[in-house]
């Protein structure tokens, strides 16, 4: 993908996703005293790739997980094409769901975690197909068959493997094969290749621009700044729970503005 | 004594040897002086078990399958799996309770877990058997009077012996169950909520599917002790003259004064019990392990393994090494084969 405008990512082609829009706006949140967001906006259009980097503990997580609602936040909002995930607004306030609907609108969004997480006492297959079935949206069979096909997708075909039996690679494919079985508008990778050994890091990788390329919005944080560049439409340097810096990879990872960013940059390359 | 030893060897090693060398393994002269000190004290111990008349194998026999004994037993059994099935459910939503966010369930959960644990079991069964003395009756009437009942039962004809022994045990264990639950509940990842929270999975899912199964590898262990103790915990029963194996036991010995053939009778009874549970333990616990550790073969299997090799090698010695032989020609003929094509 080549990048025309700053700020916009490029019209692939006429088939171009109108599904999966972020919109952060004004973001706030506290722990304690400590304020880990602050004043947040951002907007991710359809089918767009974002990486987020930064030094550790700058919020870059709590910004990801934000968007899912498994962090909850002070001010501001969050909507996926229009709708808030955890929240229901009236007039000037934003009201907390009940728990049952944020589950429902919180599917439309995966997250791919940097432990994993797998669940380990279930295959592999049973990991993927857990979500689409206890939901709902698919039988039992119909979910096995789409396990097999996703698990083929991410390069896997031993699907009956329980997670302590894979490799670290494999283990985070098939999380990212879970991910996708509810057919997500946002798909979020926090640090997916970070618990890696460096020779699994690539199998992974492949996985993600494999994706990048179907239209499928993703929001990566990643330390990986090589990749990052690659398959980014527009890369945002986060530091201290503020974004620094906002633009196209080239931009922000060669010839950074702030000297923040510059700074960062010349450290990790 | 190392360094004369590594001395010794280094001169000898510069020595070329003619044949394979032998090794002699260390001898632990004082294992092995322990060991026959034990051997003595178990054969001694034996021996006196059957020339020693006192014990009354001939009474035991006569009690063992009883019909008061038997009666006993299951009795003790029918208490056990009221007790443990009714105190890991009510077990299990204490340890849901302590676990949430609510201050309130909070609270009573843990003032439940602190009263039951306080008071002595047997304080409790005999409260139970005598609740009628403080409430008469018990029924569904005006709240906060005496004077309109809807219906209502005399206190006595509820709590039976037996009630108030299942009663007072299915509390007492859900305070110790609601522990051993919480404990495992928390030595789950937090990742895991997480991960499951993140795909939208319904809070049942979550817990009975994803928290609750990787939780019982902790539970498991912690558990078949309470099970376990709880088997012999029923004994408690005699305060009210519930006939459980170790009241009947006391009831017999009562009469005829053969106090340890007919305690011998219970303990017996109760190592029984013990092993079964034992056996079904580690089939439970290796269910629960799939997919985290790669599971060693069962005894019954390792059993019937050793037994096939052994098989095997009797026959392969019967016939001469006649089978090896053939063995080695098949290879022989598969290379050949391979060879030629």
């Amino acid at each position: 993908m080549t990048i025309i405008d700053s700020n916009r990512p490029d019209p692939v082609d006429d088939a171009a996703p109108t599904v999966g829009k972020v919109e952060i706006s004004h973001l706030t949140k506290y722990y304690g005293a400590n304020r880990v967001l602050d004043d947040v906006s951002l907007t991710v259009e359809p089918g767009e790739v974002v990486s987020i980097v930064g030094p550790s503990g700058s919020g870059k997580s709590t910004l990801l997980r934000t968007i899912n609602h498994l962090e909850t936040f002070d001010a501001g909002s969050v909507t996926v094409d229009g709708r808030y995930i955890g929240y229901e607004r009236r007039g000037d306030t934003l009201h907390e769901l009940r728990e049952a609907e944020v589950l429902k609108r919180r599917a439309q969004v995966g997250l791919v975690f940097q432990n994993f997480n797998l669940f380990p006492n279930l295959t592999a297959r049973e990991n993927i197909t857990i979500a689409p079935v206890s939901l709902k949206r698919l039988s039992q069979v119909e979910a096995d068959q789409r396990a097999m096909a996703l698990l083929q997708r991410v390069g896997l075909h031993d699907s009956e493997k329980y997670p302590a039996q894979l490799s670290g690679g494999q283990q985070q494919r098939v999380a990212i094969a879970r991910a996708l079985a509810l057919d997500p508008k946002v798909l979020l990778f926090d640090e997916p290749t970070s618990a890696l050994d460096p020779e699994l890091v690539a199998e992974v990788l492949d996985v993600i621009r494999d994706l990048a390329t179907v239209g499928t919005t993703l929001i990566i944080v990643t330390h990986e700044i090589g990749f990052a560049r690659e398959v980014s439409d527009r890369v945002v340097f986060v530091e201290d729970g503020r974004i620094i810096e906002i633009g196209p990879p080239e931009q922000v990872l060669r010839n950074p503005i702030n000297p923040r960013t510059r700074d960062f940059i010349g450290r990790v390359l | 004594m190392t360094q004369v030893t590594i001395e010794r060897s280094a001169e000898i090693e510069t020595e070329e040897p003619t044949e394979p060398l032998k090794v002699v393994r260390v001898r632990h002269w004082g294992r092995w002086a322990v060991s026959a000190v034990i051997i003595l004290l178990i054969a001694q111990f034996l021996w006196s078990l059957v020339a020693n008349e006192k014990y009354g194998w001939g009474t035991f026999g006569e009690y063992f399958f009883s019909d008061a004994v038997l009666d006993g037993l299951l009795m003790t059994l029918w208490l056990t799996v009221i007790s443990i099935v009714g105190g890991f459910i009510i077990g299990t939503v204490l340890a849901v309770f302590r676990l949430s966010s609510s201050t309130l369930l909070n609270a009573v959960a843990w003032w439940y877990i602190w009263f039951f644990r306080s008071v002595p079991i047997l304080v409790q069964v005999l409260v139970w058997y005598n609740l009628g003395y403080l409430y008469p009756r018990l029924g569904l009437g005006t709240p906060f009077t005496d004077d309109f009942w809807i219906f209502s039962f005399p206190t006595t004809s509820l709590l039976t012996a037996f009630a108030a022994v299942a009663i007072g045990l299915t509390l007492h264990q859900a305070a110790y169950s609601a522990e051993i639950i919480r404990g495992g509940i928390v030595s789950v990842d937090a990742g895991q909520t997480h991960a499951a929270a993140a795909l939208g999975l319904p809070r049942r899912v979550r817990f009975f599917r994803i928290i609750l199964p990787q939780a019982a590898r902790s539970i498991l262990p912690a558990g078949f002790n309470e099970i376990v103790g709880q088997v012999k915990g029923t004994s408690v029963a005699f305060i009210v003259a519930l006939p459980e194996l170790f009241y009947s036991v006391q009831v017999i010995y009562g009469r005829n004064q053969q106090i340890i053939p007919l305690l011998l009778v219970a303990v017996v009874w109760y190592a029984i019990i013990t092993t079964v549970l034992s056996v079904v333990q580690y089939y439970v616990e290796r269910r629960f392990s799939r997919g985290t550790v790669d599971l060693p073969p069962t005894p019954i299997y390792r059993a019937k393994k050793q037994i096939t090799d052994l098989w095997h090698r009797l026959g392969e010695e019967d016939g001469k090494a006649s089978p090896a032989v053939t063995s080695q020609t098949d290879t022989v003929t598969s290379y050949t084969d391979k060879e030629s094509v």
